[in-house]
């Protein structure tokens, strides 16, 4: 006969439910908050072929300008006014910048979105100092939203996660329902056709560049306060946007929509997850002491990783599927 | 070539007409080696107000005699590497006196490179005074001359720490949560140690290191935490680290209490705010509310130039032991004044006497185990970054209880 009692100091059921509960709205909403972030730069990819170095530049933008605007008039006037001032300004650089750029090839695109990010850390920088501004979350978000058990679920992340159902949404209808959606769509596979039939694909393209760089500087503008405002957030989130883009396809909307939501839930589970390969050899019935060569490296669990986990599927995805998981062309 | 020579004998001249004039009134150059930019900034701009305002000081109350003292400011991001150019960067410009105390990776980097420095420069060497980096090692196995550290090492901070955890008999499961680095790893290696020893019926639920700087949301760590059921977390983070892992930690509603190393450091008091009170202990060399606290004019002068809080009586200590080494060696040379500086005793901002111990340069001071409590106006008098809370000491421990064996081997030079 085998008695099955549980232990009295081991966590209850319903404590795994509120953990895994709570760590998947976590993984949801720091996923979409990549979203916002990467959709942006994979319309920019789609369109126009450049890939932007300085995406993250325009989120720091976001928030930096957001924490300006909000400090004189509210955080509301700064939700809408930084992402079109930003956006204005993307538009101002694709049209005085890229496009002088462009005929000298992709080579000096890149160049250049890569010498602007610089520029931008430093004007941040000069302007702002070099260590993090405040930037609180605003009085009518502070708080929990509700309590799952014991753990309260804060407000601010349940509205970063509106905003980018909203974002989401309403792109999906501009770019399907609306007359310049279809003008974007075409020109993304038949460029000439829509310049022949009149269309002023230069103009399409800043608008595509402007309206990418105002989608970054939205996340920034949610994003800046929910974590941290300071002149290193952009090199902070500049390389996962672009794993999170590989990893969904190049220039695939819906890819970049999975890819976010897939790292941001992975990586927060990760954290979690104190399961080592040392485990894995010692229930194989192995024995293994400090001696043994590779301690080290076997002792290493699946949460000291969760930070380069995305990397990781990065270099699996190039290896073995090289245009992303919903991506049309190759890389 | 003739000119050559002329420019050769030129500057022998001239160098030896700046010697001469050492012994009259100098400018001693401090350089500064911290981070000014990125997550830890905030805390290297508080080291370098420091400074400045004891530089000041010291210049006007004549502390080194005649001596005046000059900061100069690099920034290493907290970087190893980068600490290492800007020590180079510092020795061409002729600066003999460095300091440095954010970040232990940084700061081995920096003993390691100023012993090379010291042996292939001789009658150049320098001397580096470390307020703040705290792994054991630096004042152990890789002790050095050269090196003085006017902190406690974390080993001692943690003996303090763990004393305050042994008396609190409701604590049955710990979680310890540290930066992945010479310091965290010391840190959680200590803990496990010293609970082992006296507290062997607590439970270590957790050990997790996370990479230094780049976390920029703790919620998935906090509910890591909360799942463990710990009662306390053990913590050596700093800087934005610490400021953001007690963000998440009250937004989740976590109950734990928090032994921190580093909780009255730029950035920290502002995200307790009153959810941290009677929760959140630290370890500190130094608070404004000690009884009788003689160091009010520092305190508040700091507040009143920079609107900041001071708190790195560890730069207090530096200036105190090198202005007291200067004078007791009659030169600015920092072979004898290193010398001068073993063993010497002095009265620190706390209001405590203060050894800089011979064997090994780790300063022996008392240490407080403080509580984040609410301003009264009399017991607790000073808060932090405006809160309303400050630190209130519940326990002392004498510099002779927290004196611990070194293995330190020190190799002197010829004096």
């Amino acid at each position: 006969m085998r008695l099955s009692r549980p232990h009295f100091s081991s966590p209850s059921w319903s404590f795994h439910l509120e953990f895994t509960l709570i760590t998947l709205l976590n993984g949801l909403s720091y996923g979409l908050l990549l979203f916002m972030l990467s959709s942006g730069l994979t319309l920019i990819f789609s369109l126009m072929g450049v890939l932007n170095f300085a995406h993250a530049s325009f989120y720091m933008l976001g928030a930096y300008f957001a924490c300006a605007i909000s400090s004189k008039i509210g955080f509301w006037p700064a939700l809408v006014s930084a992402p079109i001032l930003v956006g204005t300004l993307g538009a101002l650089v694709e049209h005085y910048g890229l496009r002088v750029t462009h005929k000298y090839g992709h080579v000096a695109e890149l160049l250049f979105t890569f010498g602007l990010s610089s520029v931008v850390i430093e004007f941040v920088q000069v302007i702002w100092g070099k260590t993090a501004v405040p930037y609180p979350i605003p009085p009518s978000l502070d708080g929990p939203l509700f309590t799952l058990y014991t753990t309260p679920f804060s407000m601010y992340r349940a509205f970063i996660m509106g905003v980018a159902v909203f974002m989401l949404v309403a792109i999906y209808l501009l770019l399907t329902r609306t007359r310049i959606g279809l003008v974007i769509q075409a020109a993304l596979t038949h460029p000439d056709s829509v310049e022949s039939l009149g269309h002023n694909l230069p103009r399409v393209f800043m608008h595509v560049f402007g309206g990418g760089c105002a989608l970054a500087a939205l996340a920034g503008v949610v994003g800046g306060n929910a974590f941290v405002t300071e002149p290193g957030m952009a090199a902070s989130v500049g390389n996962i946007i672009f794993v999170v883009v590989v990893i969904g396809g190049m220039g695939s909307l819906a890819g970049a929509f999975i890819a976010s939501l897939a790292i941001g839930i992975i990586q927060t589970f990760a954290v979690a997850a104190d399961f080592s390969l040392l485990d894995g050899v010692t229930k194989l019935g192995m024995v293994v002491t400090p001696q043994t060569l590779g301690y080290t490296a076997l002792k290493i669990s699946v949460s000291q990783v969760a930070p380069v986990l995305p990397y990781f599927f990065l270099v699996i995805i190039l290896i073995f599927r090289p245009k992303g998981l919903l991506g049309i062309r190759e890389a | 070539m003739k000119f050559q020579q002329r420019m050769v004998v030129f500057c022998l001249v001239a160098s030896g007409a700046l010697i001469s004039s050492a012994s009259f009134a100098d400018t001693i150059k401090i350089a500064l080696i911290d981070p000014m930019s990125g997550p830890m900034g905030g805390v290297g701009q508080n080291f370098q107000r420091t400074w400045e305002l004891h530089i000041a000081q010291a210049n006007e109350q004549k502390w080194a005699g005649d001596h005046n003292f000059e900061l100069v400011m690099f920034d290493n991001k907290g970087s190893p590497q980068e600490t290492l150019t800007h020590f180079k960067a510092a020795t061409d410009q002729g600066i003999r006196y460095v300091v440095q105390g954010a970040g232990s990776g940084a700061a081995l980097a920096l003993e390691d490179a100023v012993n090379k420095h010291n042996e292939r420069n001789p009658g150049k060497e320098v001397v580096y005074l470390n307020h703040s980096a705290v792994d054991p090692d630096m004042t152990n196995a890789k002790c050095s001359f050269w090196h003085f550290r006017t902190d406690a090492h974390s080993d001692m901070k943690l003996l303090a720490l763990v004393d305050a955890i042994e008396k609190n008999k409701k604590i049955k499961k710990i979680f310890i949560i540290g930066q992945n680095y010479a310091f965290g790893q010391q840190v959680s290696k200590g803990a496990k140690e010293l609970l082992k020893q006296k507290r062997p019926d607590i439970e270590v639920v957790g050990d997790e290191l996370h990479p230094m700087g780049q976390v920029k949301d703790f919620a998935p760590y906090v509910a890591k935490i909360k799942g463990t059921g710990a009662q306390a977390v053990i913590t050596g983070n700093w800087g934005a680290d610490l400021a953001l892992l007690i963000k998440a930690a009250k937004e989740a509603n976590l109950k734990a209490d928090f032994y921190t190393f580093y909780a009255g450091v730029t950035g920290a008091p502002s995200s307790m705010g009153a959810a941290g009170a009677g929760r959140v202990k630290g370890v500190s060399y130094y608070t404004p509310n000690i009884v009788k606290f003689p160091g009010h004019e520092v305190v508040e002068a700091f507040k009143k130039k920079y609107n900041d809080d001071y708190y790195v009586m560890g730069i207090t200590n530096s200036i105190t032991l090198l202005s007291q080494g200067i004078k007791e060696a009659k030169s600015t040379d920092p072979v004898k004044v290193a010398f001068a500086m073993e063993g010497a005793k002095f009265k620190n901002l706390a209001g405590e006497m203060a050894e800089m111990r011979k064997s090994d340069h780790q300063l022996q001071q008392p240490l407080f185990v403080t509580s984040w409590t609410k301003v009264d106006g009399k017991k607790i008098k000073y808060d932090q970054e405006n809160q309303g809370h400050g630190w209130k000491v519940e326990a002392r421990f004498s510099a002779e209880s927290l004196a611990m064996p070194t293995s330190c081997e020190m190799k002197r030079p010829a004096q």
